[in-house]
């Protein structure tokens, strides 16, 4: 009886310590751009969605323990690599999400896999990261660089804007999104005559829109983010470039940018997104959350992927009860179906691409437009098996072997 | 057509041309920088956050007073003018008597204090302005569309440069200005106020600074980083022109927009280098600038 009970005991003890040895504590750290021009984008409001994923997972797994970090990368890969060593290493963090600027993305995923860690990337669009540079430790939630060029890359041409000439910014996004959208011109019969590529950060673009417009293509494709898309439209719709018959196509474009362009000069403009803050109830309640916290912002489609990628990483460390290694909670992420309120249910190929709707939408009129934030109207759904690089032409290690 | 190294003779009118308005730009900045540092010694790195802050007065008066383009153009040089007196009485005088290089601190520090609070309040996307009515439009010069908000460009940035190069350069004004540099005690003991024309002056260039933000509002992205990437490029005119020449700023200014226009055209990757390469050089050869006097 006595030994019985002992058993019994000694039972419970373990149990207990096997409970105890459950009590599972997850570091989220977003790692963005904090004070330079892709902040609105990104930024502060990346860290709110993060915040607000936490907040919504813990509502039913309350024996799981979050905590949150964030840093400013600046946009130099030295600075991001530096942060993504010292969190994994130092401060224990199991997660890294976001990370805008594709240059600093990359490195932030090789870090990743070395350190056998979690990178969810929502703000770096390169499908580099999805292609010849990924690896089982990178989940690439919210766009890229193929998906922006085959939406509104294929959907001007299909409008008769068969000629192209670039402006790219001079790092690895632009020139990734350059390569990725003459693929897809060239795809449908489309002809590229020609590109500039300037740097980061450009002041004025006239002297690129002059050479834009000398070579006679239809449609000026802008492969640059943030200011500089906002002042090569400032700049091409001052002189008369879109009044000449010349199409701008917006091949990153966010609600941000709409904003600071103003309808007058956006209207008409072409993009593709995979969020619109006004797409339904789901997205319109979750907007009307982050704009407790930032009175009067529209979350981007960025943040928006900062929100449903950690979320979902959650999950999976839910199911797998631990977030440990790194390998192992993508794997798990890869096969846990995704179901968000913001972009609904899809699942995560084995090259790390999370797949969606994508849309493509064009920028209302000024007399078209009811209420603060209402700049889009709907052009085209592009299914998930559409909207994405297929799988075999990636050229993933992870895929061929 | 004819052609110079593969490109159209044409093409390359408008770039000299695009390269002239980049220039009055560089050269309206350049002139305010130089304007403080001749007659003050200090290197006011505030300037390109009084830039971005004369852009935002253009913005907010329009928004919430709803005055537009014309008045923000007389308004706004004033309004952060007045504010330049009040750093320069509060902070800046201070220094004076002190190695440049605490004035150059100050004035940094400030820039990123003013950066940060605009981003605080207004975001880092940028806010819209329009270009105004009477100058929208343009000409076909043939070779290129001129809008003919960038011909005022070019005109008004003429005129203040050339203005204040004649106030400082052949004015009595300027000639106690001038004077009070060289030897403040000896001018201030024949009745001159040196201190009030100093701080006035370091407001009247800081006035400069904020008119060419408001000239650059309709046509560059309006926000809180417009300045930071700027003002380097302006430093670096100021050095190559020589600091504190005044004509050297504005010659420089003009001449290095359009070769940063020509660099647009044949090499575009390095056209935001051009210029730094340009001031290596010049740095190599004539320590003191293009037109800057040797110590």
């Amino acid at each position: 009886m006595t030994r019985k009970l002992g058993l019994i005991a000694l039972s419970a003890a373990l149990l207990c310590g096997a409970a105890q040895a459950q009590q599972v504590t997850v570091k989220v750290g977003v790692l963005s751009d904090m004070s330079s021009l892709y902040s609105d984008i990104t930024g502060a409001g990346s860290v709110l969605a993060a915040k607000l994923a936490i907040a919504d997972f813990l509502a039913s797994n309350k024996d799981i323990k979050v905590e949150l970090v964030s840093a400013d990368h600046q946009n130099k890969p030295d600075i991001g690599t530096t942060i993504a060593n010292q969190w994994f290493d130092v401060d224990k963090v199991d997660v890294i999400v976001d990370v805008p600027n594709s240059g600093v993305g990359l490195a932030v995923s090789q870090v990743a896999a070395n350190k056998n860690k979690v990178f969810v990337v929502s703000g770096a669009a390169t499908s580099d990261l999805t292609g010849p540079k990924c690896n089982a430790n990178t989940v690439a939630w919210t766009y890229d660089t193929w998906m922006l060029a085959n939406g509104t890359g294929k959907a001007m041409v299909k409008t008769g804007g068969d000629t192209w000439f670039f402006l790219a910014a001079d790092y690895a996004f632009g020139a990734a999104l350059q390569r990725d959208t003459t693929a897809a011109v060239e795809a449908v019969g489309g002809k590229v005559l020609g590109g500039v590529r300037h740097p980061l950060n450009t002041n004025d673009f006239s002297s690129f829109l002059l050479q834009a417009q000398s070579s006679k293509a239809k449609v000026i494709g802008l492969a640059n983010a943030g200011g500089d898309t906002i002042n090569s439209i400032k700049a091409a719709f001052e002189f008369g470039l879109t009044k000449g018959g010349q199409k701008l196509a917006g091949l990153l474009v966010f609600i941000n940018d709409v904003n600071a362009l103003g309808l007058e000069i956006a209207q008409g403009l072409t993009l593709t997104e995979t969020f619109y803050w006004d797409k339904d109830d789901n997205t319109r309640a979750f907007t009307k959350r982050f704009q407790q916290e930032r009175p009067s912002k529209f979350p981007s489609m960025v943040q928006a992927g900062a929100y449903a990628g950690t979320l979902h990483y959650l999950k999976a460390v839910a199911g797998l009860k631990s977030a440990a290694d790194g390998k192992a909670v993508v794997a798990k992420m890869k096969e846990l179906a995704t179901d968000d309120p913001l972009f609904g249910k899809g699942t995560i190929r084995p090259d790390g691409r999370k797949l969606h709707d994508a849309y493509l939408y064009e920028v209302k009129t000024p007399a078209e437009s009811k209420y603060p934030g209402d700049v889009y109207k709907l052009r085209a759904t592009i299914p998930a098996n559409e909207a994405f690089r297929p799988l075999k032409e990636g050229g993933c290690p992870l895929v061929s072997g | 057509m004819v052609e110079i190294f593969g490109v159209p003779s044409q093409a390359l009118f408008g770039q000299l041309l695009l390269g002239l308005i980049n220039g009055s730009f560089y050269a309206l900045l350049s002139l305010g920088l130089a304007v403080i540092f001749g007659m003050l010694n200090v290197i006011n790195f505030t300037h390109g956050a009084q830039y971005m802050m004369g852009a935002f007065v253009a913005f907010l008066i329009l928004q919430y007073l709803g005055l537009n383009y014309w008045f923000a153009l007389v308004i706004t040089p004033i309004v952060v003018g007045a504010l330049g007196v009040l750093l320069e009485r509060s902070l800046l005088q201070w220094l004076y008597k002190l190695d440049h290089l605490y004035g150059l601190l100050l004035t940094f520090g400030l820039a990123l204090i003013l950066e940060g609070v605009f981003r605080n309040y207004f975001g880092s996307s940028g806010l819209p302005y329009r270009v105004p009515d009477s100058l929208t439009g343009g000409y076909n010069l043939g070779f290129m569309f001129l809008p003919l908000y960038r011909a005022w460009v070019i005109v008004v940035s003429l005129v203040v440069c050339f203005g204040t190069w004649f106030v400082i350069e052949r004015t009595k004004l300027g000639s106690y200005l001038r004077a009070a540099t060289e030897n403040p005690t000896l001018v201030n003991a024949f009745g001159v106020n040196v201190p009030r024309m100093i701080t006035l002056t370091y407001g009247f260039g800081v006035g400069l600074a904020a008119l060419a933000g408001v000239m650059a509002a309709p046509i560059y992205n309006v926000s809180p980083q417009m300045g930071a990437e700027l003002i380097i490029v302006v430093f670096a005119v100021v050095v190559i022109g020589g600091m504190g020449s005044i004509m050297g700023a504005i010659v420089t200014g003009f001449g290095l927009g359009v070769v940063e226009g020509f660099t647009k055209v044949f090499y575009p990757e390095a056209s935001n280098t051009v210029i730094f390469v340009i001031m290596a050089l010049v740095l190599l050869v004539r320590p003191s600038g293009l037109f800057g006097r040797t110590a």
